[in-house]
């Protein structure tokens, strides 16, 4: 396992290289979730606005 | 010929509705290509002859760099298909391919920088190809700017749509800098016409990774453009039933 994870010397490049690619990758998933969630929301509030004004 | 499904593409309920259903059919294939292309990539795959196991980078930052030039051409197409048929879906879709461009440029930059340091001895190099690919960066950031510092998402559109399709100019660039200049970067191995010059057992991890990418890509467009469209529909009828979605 040891060997494994030190990638024959390139891991302080390897590792890093994947964990940044990760974290992009989940980030992404986040930011479009959020702002998905959000545009619903502001439509929501928007609607109650209009039901009450009315 | 039947242009109907183009028109209803361009339907903002009708995009919202299909965008929703389509979601699973790009995100599920798209986890299990990135997991099984990553444990190719990491443990399956032969090291290199001439790299050992440094050129595993290689199946984060190809499909990173693919992704960056990828998501470039196919916002200056939603962009120009905006622009020409005036079709506010398009716009919408192309102002959602922008912030994942530009994450996965930096992350092509990123991981090809750190993947150059113990191949080549240094970080950086203004070669052609590094440098067309930070100018794609560039150009990403600039377009992001663009919308954002207009108010009126009308203008926005245009104005974002006309410097999308101008910045398309650097797509081939990027692609021929290493054959058209002497470049430290390696040629295509891949993305070219005839045999690619890998084996098997290195090629169809770093494909596996390349279609998930892609798919992964498709499905946070998806999302994405599922929120413009709300936004910019917001005083349109069909958009009840949608905001108490869950």
């Amino acid at each position: 396992m040891t060997h494994w994870l030190s990638m024959g010397g390139y891991w302080p490049y390897l590792w890093p290289s994947y964990l940044l690619t990760l974290l992009v990758v989940v980030l992404n998933i986040f930011f479009a979730r959020r702002s998905l969630r959000e545009a619903r929301a502001e439509v929501r509030r928007r609607l109650q606005m209009q039901r009450s004004e009315t | 010929m039947n242009w109907v499904w183009f028109h209803k593409l361009g339907s903002p309920p009708h995009f919202y509705r299909l965008a929703g259903k389509m979601l699973p059919w790009f995100a599920w294939p798209a986890l299990l290509l990135c997991v099984g292309g990553t444990y190719g990539g990491l443990v399956l795959a032969p090291a290199d002859y001439q790299q050992g196991d440094g050129f595993r980078i290689l199946y984060v930052h190809a499909p990173a760099a693919w992704l960056s030039v990828m998501v470039y051409s196919a916002m200056a197409v939603y962009a120009a298909v905006g622009l020409i048929w005036r079709i506010n879906v398009a716009h919408a879709l192309a102002a959602s391919c922008a912030a994942i461009g530009a994450s996965f440029t930096v992350v092509a930059l990123v991981t090809g920088s750190l993947w150059g340091r113990p191949m080549w001895g240094t970080y950086w190099e203004w070669d052609p190809r590094l440098t067309s690919e930070l100018v794609l960066l560039f150009l990403y950031l600039g377009y992001m700017g663009l919308r954002s510092a207009i108010d009126d998402t009308a203008r926005a559109d245009r104005a974002s749509a006309v410097l999308a399709i101008v910045g398309a100019v650097n797509v081939p660039i990027i692609h021929y800098s290493v054959t058209w200049w002497n470049s430290l970067h390696q040629a295509p191995s891949v993305m070219k016409f005839g045999k690619p010059t890998m084996p098997a057992s290195m090629l169809i991890p770093l494909l596996m990774m390349l279609l998930g990418f892609t798919l992964y890509f498709v499905a946070i467009m998806l999302v994405r453009a599922r929120g413009e469209v709300l936004r910019r529909e917001r005083n349109a009828h069909w958009i009840a039933a949608a905001a108490e979605e869950t």
